[in-house]
């Protein structure tokens, strides 16, 4: 979903990178909260993996494909602030050496993905998380729920803003429709991609995800005197 | 001391599996233009793109510039783009994070 430059105008993407800056600049305040001596190496390979993730393009059929964004996969794992943050490194380096998603376009590309992605991936999980069993096996599945949610909503905010700043005079409609179509497939294997990395990482590590800790708290409890040696 | 050692091995089994799907994976990955790349196309914007400032980059589209088996070549600039992302997030997140020592509450 990567925009490159030229789609949205100057205007739009001035704003779209007025938004990613207070975005980020949250995210760097918030973040504090969530990461400390244990967490932060975890969260850096979070990045890393969400980077390492987007370059497996699946196929999602008539010559179409789809990548993780992995705001969902990133918040779940890392708390949603960390996540904003991962996500917008991955872009920067992208955008930076990669050719992958324009320069000018990285604040659309912030906006959609991390804050975007993460932000709907986060609400969509906490959701979930309540209204699923308070098990930890209730976690990939919430997880893999809100990655399926976070695709196609990030899909139709890049169509609010085709709509409001973008070069070509096309339909909106149009545009929605074919954007959500093919998002809401490719949000298919973004799910299945979050739920099978979650599920891994709580059946080896569940303290380490972020999403897993309020139904942790009473478990360790438990089952404590069996695990310290 | 027994947790921090089990951390490290789940950073480091992590990191090899980003740096093999990164490095050896992504070859395999589907080449069709992704889901907005493709909606562009079919819709009549995708000749509004212009060329990213980027695009000399010695790493640009996931390719090594100069190096010419398409498989090393892929390799080379995942495994690059992973690590530049391991340093930067990492080092990012390391001067972030609560020191031990730090009460929760504050901040």
């Amino acid at each position: 979903m990567h925009v490159p430059d030229g789609f949205l105008d100057a205007p739009t993407s001035l704003a779209t990178g007025a938004v990613a800056v207070v975005g980020v600049a949250a995210a760097l305040r918030g973040a504090r909260r969530e990461l400390d001596d244990r967490t932060a190496p975890v969260a850096g390979l979070v990045a890393t993996f969400v980077f390492a993730g987007q370059m497996m393009n699946f196929p999602v059929g008539a010559g179409t494909s789809g990548h993780l964004l992995g705001g969902a996969l990133a918040a779940v794992l890392a708390g949603p602030w960390t996540a904003v943050l991962c996500v917008s490194v991955v872009l920067l380096v992208q955008a930076l050496f990669i050719a992958d998603g324009g320069i000018t376009a990285l604040g659309t590309n912030i906006t959609l993905m991390a804050l975007v992605g993460v932000g709907v991936g986060w609400l969509v999980f906490c959701l979930m998380r309540a209204v699923l069993p308070k098990r930890l096996t209730s976690v990939p599945l919430a997880a893999g729920i809100a990655a399926f949610v976070s695709v196609p909503a990030a899909a139709a905010v890049f169509t609010l803003l085709f709509a409001v700043g973008g070069v070509a005079p096309i339909d909106t409609a149009t545009v929605l429709t074919a954007m959500l179509g093919w998002h809401v497939v490719i949000g298919l294997g973004e799910a299945v991609i979050t739920g099978l990395v979650v599920g891994s990482v709580v059946a080896v590590r569940p303290d380490l995800v972020y999403g897993a800790r309020p139904l942790i708290g009473a478990r360790t409890l438990e089952i404590r005197p069996a695990v310290t040696r | 001391m027994t947790g921090r050692r089990r951390t490290r091995g789940f950073l480091a089994v992590g990191l090899l599996a980003a740096l093999l799907v990164a490095g050896v994976g992504s070859f395999y990955a589907s080449s069709h233009p992704d889901g907005l790349e493709y909606v562009a196309g079919k819709t009549g914007f995708l000749d509004t793109q212009d060329e990213s400032a980027a695009s000399d980059s010695p790493l640009a589209d996931y390719q090594t510039k100069g190096v010419g088996d398409a498989r090393l070549s892929g390799g080379i600039a995942g495994v690059s783009g992973t690590l530049a992302v391991l340093a930067i997030a990492g080092g990012l997140f390391w001067v972030l994070r609560r020191r031990d020592d730090e009460p929760a509450e504050e901040s």
